[in-house]
Parts: structure tokens; C-alpha cells; sequence
């Protein structure tokens, strides 16, 4: 009756399930009415074209960070860094837009890239690391971003700009944004890189699933020992992985940099978008499908909780709450298989 | 400015920001040793500073002075109670502690906020009535020189901070508890063959982080934040646990890391009026705590072992 694989898209909707439903006790628990708590978020997410804008918005970056966490996980690596990464992805995108004047054929891909490859090298670091001293790479990313946050404030501060805290807007011929996409949503900050996002993801099943380095990437997330015995290296897949992973974590940077904001600002703290990508990868096991599906989620409970306050006074951080609760039941996954197996044989 | 001088404005500094990494550390050296990877000290740390918060704002009419060190006390408890989530996910459930640390830290802040949002109706609490405050030790502050430098115009915590991580040392160190929790950690399937309950010392382990992790996020929000807000506690739990690593394991190891960290960030305050640092672009001494981890680990500072078993779910009767 449930097959492993059935099992395995089983655990992702049952946790959406619980987090959501447990979402609604939280509302109840403290007088909210939980059917106009979730329309209004419904309404916040697709009320109308703009809001439906907004939300593609932020499912832009969330996809590019959730395939980033997700690449290295495959590989059997952890990377908190995603965060970092992000921070160096968009502020070499935006050195970039702002410091050249070029034909936009040439411009917009450079930017890309610059971020592309920051974010690769941010991801470099900590594979090198592991792969040569075996250093954890948890913690290697945990402090990467850090120094990322801080170079990226003070290069805003002291290179990029005379003591500003904010960079001048990237030049038009670097921008992802779209006055007809804009147009279409009511001026919502939807912008090209959507497309971008969409198109890596397809690279990522592409690379993972149809060649043989993505085929060494698997093995070696599988089993190190085994896969060092078939003759693959492990240190320069170790590695591999943690540079595709970065300069997935560097585009969703560019998205903010030459999309939705298109300019660099000095940060008291994280984007987030690292982190949430965590919890996009694990709700999307890893696989490029799942990812967008689950980044298309998290946007939508992020943006659509701006309108909970508004519409049914309910505090936007409740989402928060109910996004920590789907990744608990995610990662207990155990628990959730343990119950399924108790009605299969109840069952039989 | 004189040499002493520099000194007595630097050691105060660097034990008051040092102060809320040692409590975190200590109790992040007690997970770890269990064997349970805890990234969730920064949650635990969030909810320490919100339950300290708001139960000083909702209580100092009633205690008074003592508003402080209750408020503390119940944070510890409190944060004691929220960390068994990260044990059951992670112990019981065989969750991946890395996630479930991750999950910890949304969940604290998630949970915070929406309280604040709910009890105060804005994104931030009111300043608390009844911070911790300064004090020179009787007697000791009027020693020549050590006086000045140890003794004057410090918080109470930075010594209780002082004093707990030899406390902690002594328990992991020397007596049969500590012994049980690091072979628990160590090698957890000789640990059960003995008797020794692995569960249950994972367990008490986890909580004991969440009541240190508890402790230094109040005593971050009543001597330094004096709110509650988003921006509280940014990162000050993953430097503990950057101090853990540092301090490879050893309570007493974290201290050093901590008040290493501490001096860190005192420098890129009070840097400026200290000569030779005062060349130092900020920046450097901004992301020295860092670099230095990054380093340490890299094993250029003397290799940092970890525990055994550290992050794997103990699974009984399991080879």
C-alpha cells in the first residue's frame, strides 16, 4: 500500500500539513479566527496581480538558495554558508553593475557572472577545507558568513560609496528588471531572474541525473569509502559540490542585486534567504522539482503573511512559527515514517 | 593614555561582552560532549533574552532589586523547558541535529516576535526598568592597580560567568556524571553496554545547554540590548558556539575563546582611544573572531578533536 518512494513525497505533505494546521491551534490559542487568518494570507499571495508579482519575486531567489543547499546536500554536505554566499553574490553583481558602462548583451551576463562566481569562490573556501584537512564544513560556513556580512557593510561603506550606506542603482544595461513585467503585475518588483532560477534548476537535474560527474557527486553523498574505492576522488567532488553550490547561493544574490532591489545596502543582520533556502531544500528532498515547489511555497507564505496584519490582525511573524514547525516535522521524518509503518500494518 | 589605563578600560569591556558567550559556550560544551550537535544556541540564546525581558518588564514592581537575577533565572528555566524540543527531534526522533538546531533558531525567534508583536503591540519591547548594573567590589576595588583593572565598575555576571565555567569543568572533569556524559559522547554503545542510561544523559545535556544558552541571552538583553527586538541577539550564539569549537570542548578551553571574542568585539569599540589598534581598519577587528575559528579549525592552531559520536543519533542494539 505505500511503497518507500510513495512514503518519501508522503513526509514533505504531511509536514506542510502539520505546520499549517498547527499554525491555525496558535491561532485559535490566542483568539484569531484561523479561516481569515489563512484567506487573508491567500489573498496576500495572489489577491490580485500584483501581489501574485511579489510573490514570483520571492520565489526567485528562495529557488536559486534551496538548489544551492540542496546540490550540497546530494554530495552529503551541509551548507549553512548559503548565507554568505548570497551576501558576496550580490555585492559583486552590483560592483559590477554600477562600475561599467557596456552594451547590455554584454553587461547583464558579466554581473551574473561576477556573482555566480563569488559565490562559487565564497563555496570554495570551506570545500577546500573539508576536502584537504577534513574540517566541518558547518561550522567553516557558519563563520564564512560572517565575513560576509561585515566585507560586504564595509565595502558598501568605504569602496563602493564616500560613507554612504547605500550604493548608487546598477546601470540600466546590468538590470534583470522588466517594465513589462512590472507593467503586468501593477508595478510589483517581479523581474527576469525568474527565469534564471528556473533554468539553473533544470541544470541541476541535468548535471546530478545525466552525467557522469553528477553520477560521482551522488556516489560520493551516498558512501565516501565506497566511492574512494571505485576510484573517484573524493576531496575534488567534495569540493566541486561546495563551488556549484555557492555560485547557486551567488545568483540568488544577483536576483536581489540586479532584480528586485538593484543596488547594495549596509546590513545590520542576514538576509534570511540562505537560511530559508535550508528549509526550501529539505522540504523539496533535494531534488530540483522539489526545490521549486517548495521555494514556491515559503514565497508564498512570506509574502501572503504581509497581509495577515492588515486583513485578519494576525501577526506576520506567525508564518515564521509555521515554517520552523515544517522543517521539525521534516527532519523528524523518522517519527512521521514510524507512523505510517504503524498503519500499514493496522492495515494489513 | 597610560598602559594601565588601556587596561582598565579594555578588561571590563572584554569580560562584559565575553560574559554572554561563556554562559552560551559552557552550556554548548555540555551538548556537544553528549554528542548532540547543538547550531540551536542562538535560538536558545533568542529566548533566554525574550523570557529575561519580558518577565523584568512584567515583574519589576513586584521583586524590585532582585528583578535582575530572577528574570535570569527564569529564562534559564524557560529556555531549559524550549530546548527539550531539540532533544526530542533530535534524540527520540533521530532528526538530523544540525536541522533541528536550524529549525530551533527559526522557531525562537519566530515565537519571540510574535509574542512581542501580540503583548506590546510593535516590533520591539520597551526598555526594561531594572538592567543589571556596575558595581566595585568592596575591599578588592582598592587594591593598587589590580583593584582598577578586576575589581571596579564590573558586572556581577561577568564573575558568576568566570565562576561557572570552572564550575562546568569540574563536573565534566571530575565526577562520575562528567565521566558518563563523555562517554556518552564518545563511544555511546560502550556507555549502554555499561549501564549507563544514553538517552537520558543526552537528554539532561541538551537541557543543561538550553539553561545556559538561557542564561547568556538574558544576561546579553538586562546588561548590553535592554530590549527585546529582531536585532537582540544577532549571531552571539554561533560565536559560542564558534567559542566551543575554539575552545576545543574544554569548558575552561571556551572561556579563554570567549573572552578572547569578547576582547574582539571590545576592541572594535573601544579600539579607537587604544594606540597601535587604532591604525586598524575596523573591519579586521570585526571579523577577527571569525578568521581565527576558521583557522583554529583548519588545525593551525592546534587540532580541535571532536567527541566521537558527535551528531550521530544513538540507535540501541544498532552496530
Amino acid at each position: 500500500m505505500f511503497s518507500n518512494k510513495t512514503v518519501n513525497i508522503l513526509i514533505p505533505i504531511i509536514s506542510v500539513v502539520l505546520g499549517l494546521l498547527s499554525g491555525a491551534i496558535i491561532m485559535v490559542a490566542f483568539g484569531y479566527n484561523p479561516v481569515a487568518g489563512y484567506a487573508a494570507l491567500w489573498n496576500g499571495a495572489f489577491g490580485d496581480a500584483y501581489f501574485l508579482g511579489e510573490t514570483l519575486r520571492q520565489v526567485t531567489p528562495y529557488i536559486l538558495s534551496g538548489l544551492a543547499v540542496a546540490f550540497a546536500l546530494r554530495t552529503g554536505l551541509l551548507n549553512i554558508g548559503v548565507e554568505g554566499q548570497v551576501f558576496v553574490g550580490w555585492i559583486a553583481s552590483v560592483w559590477v553593475g554600477i562600475s561599467f558602462e557596456l552594451p547590455m548583451i554584454i553587461h547583464l551576463p558579466l554581473a551574473v557572472l561576477a556573482a555566480a562566481l563569488a559565490g562559487a569562490f565564497w563555496g570554495f573556501i570551506p570545500g577546500i577545507l573539508k576536502a584537504k584537512l577534513g574540517v566541518h564544513e558547518v561550522i567553516v560556513t557558519i563563520m564564512m558568513n560572517y565575513i560576509a556580512l561585515y566585507i560586504s557593510n564595509s565595502l558598501v561603506r568605504n569602496v563602493l560609496t564616500d560613507g554612504s550606506d547605500q550604493t548608487d542603482k546598477v546601470a540600466k544595461s546590468a538590470s534583470l528588471a522588466s517594465d513589462w513585467l512590472a507593467g503586468m503585475t501593477y508595478f510589483s518588483r517581479l523581474h527576469w531572474g525568474l527565469l534564471i532560477a528556473l533554468a539553473m534548476a533544470f541544470v541541476m537535474w541535468f548535471v546530478l541525473n545525466k552525467t557522469t560527474r553528477g553520477f560521482e557527486l551522488r556516489a560520493v553523498g551516498f558512501n565516501q569509502n565506497a566511492s574512494n574505492y571505485a576510484g573517484m576522488s573524493v576531496g575534488k567532488n567534495v569540493v566541486l559540490a561546495m563551488v556549484i553550490s555557492g555560485a547557486f547561493a551567488g545568483l540568488a544574490g544577483a536576483m536581489e542585486g540586479l532584480g528586485t532591489f538593484e543596488y547594495m545596502s549596509v546590513k545590520s543582520g542576514f538576509t534570511n534567504i540562505g537560511f530559508d533556502g535550508i528549509a526550501v531544500a529539505l522540504l523539496g528532498a533535494n531534488t530540483a522539482f522539489g526545490v521549486v515547489l517548495a521555494a514556491f511555497l515559503f514565497g508564498t507564505l512570506k509574502i501572503g503573511a504581509l497581509n495577515m496584519p492588515t486583513e485578519a490582525g494576525v501577526p506576520t511573524e506567525l508564518v515564521e512559527i509555521v515554517i520552523a514547525l515544517i522543517i521539525f516535522f521534516v527532519a523528524s521524518s523518522y517519527m512521521i515514517r514510524w507512523i505510517i509503518l504503524r498503519f500499514k500494518r493496522e492495515g494489513k | 593614555m597610560g598602559f594601565i589605563d588601556v587596561l582598565a578600560s579594555i578588561i571590563p569591556a572584554a569580560l562584559f561582552f565575553a560574559a554572554p558567550l561563556i554562559f552560551t559556550a559552557i552550556g554548548g560544551v555540555f551538548s556537544e560532549r553528549s554528542g548532540i550537535i547543538n547550531i540551536g544556541l542562538e535560538g536558545l540564546m533568542v529566548m533566554g533574552a525574550f523570557v529575561g525581558i519580558v518577565f523584568n518588564l512584567t515583574f519589576h514592581e513586584t521583586f524590585g532589586d532582585a528583578t535582575p537575577w530572577i528574570s535570569i533565572i527564569v529564562a534559564m528555566i524557560v529556555s531549559a523547558l524550549f530546548a527539550l524540543v531539540h532533544a526530542v527531534a533530535s534524540i527520540t526522533f533521530r532528526a538530523d541535529q544540525v536541522v533541528s538546531g536550524v529549525a530551533i533558531n527559526f522557531l525562537a525567534l519566530g515565537i519571540g516576535l510574535f509574542l512581542t508583536k501580540q503583548w506590546y503591540e510593535k516590533g520591539q519591547t520597551d526598555m526594561v526598568e531594572r538592567p543589571f548594573y556596575t558595581t566595585d567590589i568592596p575591599v578588592l576595588s582598592k587594591i593598587p592597580v589590580i583593584g582598577d583593572l578586576f575589581f571596579s565598575g564590573m558586572y556581577l555576571t561577568s564573575y558568576l560567568a568566570i565562576i561557572l565555567a570552572f564550575v562546568a569543568w569540574f563536573i565534566i572533569f571530575k565526577t562520575p556524571f562528567g565521566l558518563r556524559l563523555r562517554s556518552v559522547g564518545e563511544h555511546p554503545m560502550a556507555a549502554d553496554t555499561n549501564g549507563i542510561n544514553v538517552y537520558g544523559m543526552r537528554y539532561v545535556a541538551v537541557m543543561l545547554s538550553g539553561a545556559m544558552g538561557g542564561l547568556g541571552g538574558s544576561v546579553f538583553a538586562l546588561t548590553i540590548a535592554l530590549n527585546f527586538s529582531h536585532a537582540t541577539i544577532v549571531g552571539q550564539g554561533f560565536m559560542s558556539l564558534a567559542a566551543v569549537i575554539f575552545g576545543k570542548w574544554h569548558p575552561l578551553g571556551a572561556l579563554g575563546a570567549a573572552i578572547f571574542f569578547g576582547f574582539a568585539q571590545s576592541l572594535s569599540i573601544v579600539g579607537s582611544s587604544v594606540p597601535v589598534l587604532e591604525d586598524v581598519p575596523q573591519i579586521f577587528l570585526l571579523i577577527a573572531p571569525y578568521v581565527l575559528t576558521i583557522l583554529a579549525l583548519a588545525g593551525f592552531i592546534g587540532r580541535a578533536e571532536a567527541p566521537k559520536s558527535l551528531g550521530e543519533p544513538y540507535v540501541k542494539g544498532n552496530r
